[in-house]
């Protein structure tokens, strides 16, 4: 087992047929996703990697009983796109796309709640570098090669900085269950606390990566949950310890604005919930092998 | 995005909220003369710049004759205001904002933010305002007042009333503050805003609620949609290096330090600053290449970093995934030709394409010094800087 994606969920890629699209999908198949079709408006009928375009994400599931949905739908457009995906009965949505205007995201989290929980599709994203589960499969833009498959979890807002975490393992001989980017913004699909809960209950996980940054109460919202239900050990870095005050880091979210939000106050929100913080971005690897031993 | 309070005060005016009747000067004759057309006896003359604690600054002055309020204007136009908030540079004045004095009976505080928690738009008040929201949760927590707003309902007039009667306004006052509070929920809604702040906020010996001043922030990511709000950008009030820098796709923040950082990802970039500080050294700047970055890209990159004059060393440090390492090679060894550098360059080079990107390094001929960990690049780079300083 895994979380969110292995080689047997179908998968389509909303935004298959631009060049975007295209080139990380042929990435996705050649690692062993099972992507079953494309969506992009006006093209429907088209084939592209050998896989069928439909106009709608309603036809595509209804042809190929998609269950899961890669967005790669530019900014404007995308929160339309992940509405559609969750009304069209996808089960997963991974939205890459970064540049979404916070207000359509709050509207995008407004209309997931219309669905009963039985049928409400969970959203990864936006601005993230998606899901892996080494070996098996993944959704999204890393370069699947740097990750060996084991039984770590990993789970950080950053792509790049989640990356180096799983070389470093690989450098231990540290293996991935599966590793999910919840992206940059400061509204996002799934929050720490969301994907720490799946890590729980996948069997195949026996120990869980947590990757924070500065800004947003999602890394203390995590501490509480581990404290509370947590059963397998987690390790966890927050970034930007060198971060000024009020002053945005690349990422929209990555912004320090109220008491709680900067790096200092999240390590010690996260230590005293009995989480071990790794001391520096590149003991990662070491402190994870050492809560392993 | 910020704009400036008169350009904030307009919005809000046309959204329904009451501001005191005033006018821009672009000269102290300027500004005289607004006073005289505003009539009166007494004008507050306000520097505009993006930037709160102006009035600490000496930014803001209450003028009693129109001699004073030109004398006043002439000390602040071409100058650079130095508040908490602008770092030790400041902010240049070039435009100043004269308007009539008001009488000030009570000072209230109204903010509207995106509560990240509900993941919604939240309104802030207090009946204690005047001072700076961060101060203000310090020192009197229990005088503020949260409401969060649905989306798909707005803001209901049973929420705004028990809001406004919750800071002890009463019936009439009440009713005015109702109004306020929908207009500013309007326009932050429809122009894609983040932030709206009146404060004060101030009830008048006569009864009436105005915005005595006001702070608007919009949502870069929506600009697209909200051309008329785009137009407002006000490249004076920015830093140099970073409008340039995101003119070119570059996320750049400048800092104190002197080793200057090339990284992509955001919070790569932000570890590998940290590394830096934990190995001895401070970093220059955040710089996020952002993905797919070619050659130029990278080019671009130093030319942003180096026109730092503290930066004494250059740390490059890149774990691609739909970046090339070969691209970012090719950019560094183009950088250290055509730039003429003389810092010592440290290169970290990890995912797609590395052997390639090896290569390129390794086959240059350059003195640029590699590294295979971020421990590693880190370390590096800070023994470069000793030796620099040496």
């Amino acid at each position: 087992m895994a979380i969110v994606i292995d080689e047997t969920v179908p998968v389509l890629v909303q935004g298959m047929s631009g060049r975007i699209g295209q080139f990380h999908a042929a990435e996705m198949i050649q690692y062993g996703t099972n992507v079953v079709a494309g969506v992009t408006p006006g093209k429907g009928g088209d084939e592209v990697l050998g896989r069928p375009i439909y106009n709608t994400v309603r036809e595509a599931v209804a042809a190929t009983g998609a269950e899961a949905s890669l967005v790669f739908v530019p900014p404007p457009f995308a929160a339309d796109a992940i509405m559609e995906a969750a009304d069209s009965g996808v089960r997963t949505a991974v939205c890459i796309t970064d540049g979404i205007p916070a207000q359509d995201m709050m509207k995008v989290k407004r209309f997931l709640r219309r669905y009963p929980q039985t049928r409400k599709m969970r959203l990864i994203g936006p601005n993230c570098a998606g899901v892996i589960s080494p070996g098996r499969a993944f959704l999204g833009i890393m370069p699947p090669h740097i990750y060996e498959p084991g039984h770590v979890g990993i789970v950080g807002r950053s792509g790049t900085l989640g990356y180096e975490a799983a070389s470093q393992m690989k450098a231990l001989g540290i293996g991935v269950s599966t590793s999910v980017g919840i992206g940059g913004d400061p509204i996002n699909g799934s929050s720490f606390r969301d994907i720490l809960e799946m890590f729980e209950a996948d069997p195949d996980t026996h120990a869980v990566m947590m990757i924070g940054e500065i800004g947003g109460p999602q890394e203390a919202e995590a501490a509480a949950f581990v404290q509370a239900h947590m059963t397998k050990p987690v390790v966890a870095y927050v970034a930007g310890l060198s971060a000024p005050k009020g002053r945005k880091m690349g990422h929209a979210g990555a912004i320090i604005s109220a008491f709680g939000e900067s790096a200092q106050e999240k390590v010690e929100i996260l230590s005293a919930a009995g989480i071990t913080v790794a001391p520096n971005p590149s003991a990662l690897g070491e402190t994870m092998a050492s809560v392993l031993r | 995005m910020d704009i400036h309070e008169y350009q904030a005060k307009e919005i809000l005016a046309g959204f329904g909220v009451p501001i005191p009747r005033g006018g821009l000067a672009y000269s102290p004759e300027q500004a005289g003369y607004r006073a005289r057309e505003l009539g009166g006896d007494a004008w507050v003359v306000k520097a505009q710049i993006h930037s709160g604690g102006r009035g600490e600054a000496g930014g803001v002055k209450l003028c009693r004759s129109e001699e004073e309020v030109r004398d006043y204007a002439a000390t602040l136009f071409g100058k650079q205001l130095v508040t908490k908030q602008t770092g030790p540079a400041g902010k240049g004045v070039y435009r100043v904002w004269v308007e009539a004095a008001s009488d000030i009976a009570q000072e209230l505080y109204l903010g509207f933010v995106l509560d990240r928690k509900s993941e919604r738009i939240m309104i802030v008040a207090s009946a204690a305002g005047g001072m700076e929201i961060e101060d203000l949760a310090h020192d009197d927590p229990d005088s503020l007042r949260r409401m969060v707003i649905d989306p798909a309902v707005g803001l209901a007039e049973f929420q705004a009333r028990e809001l406004a009667f919750s800071l002890g306004l009463s019936g009439g006052q009440a009713a005015q503050m109702v109004t306020m509070l929908r207009a500013c929920y309007r326009a932050y809604r429809d122009l894609d805003a983040v932030m709206v702040e009146i404060n004060p906020l101030v009830l008048t010996h006569g009864g009436e609620l105005v915005a005595l001043d006001a702070k608007m922030s919009f949502d870069t990511n929506a600009l697209f949609r909200r051309a008329h709000v785009a137009e407002l950008r006000d490249r004076s009030q920015e830093d140099a290096r970073e409008s340039t820098a995101a003119d070119n796709g570059l996320a750049y923040v400048g800092l104190d330090g002197d080793i200057g950082c090339i990284i992509n990802g955001a919070g790569l970039a932000m570890a590998t600053m940290d590394m830096i500080k934990l190995s001895g050294g401070e970093p220059a700047n955040f710089l996020d290449i952002g993905g797919g970055a070619s050659p130029e890209r990278v080019v671009q990159a130093f030319r942003t970093v180096l026109a730092d004059r503290n930066v004494a060393v250059v740390l490059v440090n890149i774990f691609a995934g739909i970046n090339r390492c070969d691209w970012v090679a090719e950019g560094v060894v183009q950088a250290y030709r055509c730039e003429g550098l003389t810092v010592p360059v440290v290169v970290r080079l990890a995912g797609t394409n590395v052997e390639e990107g090896r290569r390129i390094i390794d086959q240059s001929g350059l003195p640029l010094i590699t590294a295979d960990t971020l421990a590693d690049a880190a370390a590096k780079a800070v023994a470069a800087r000793s030796r620099q300083a040496a």
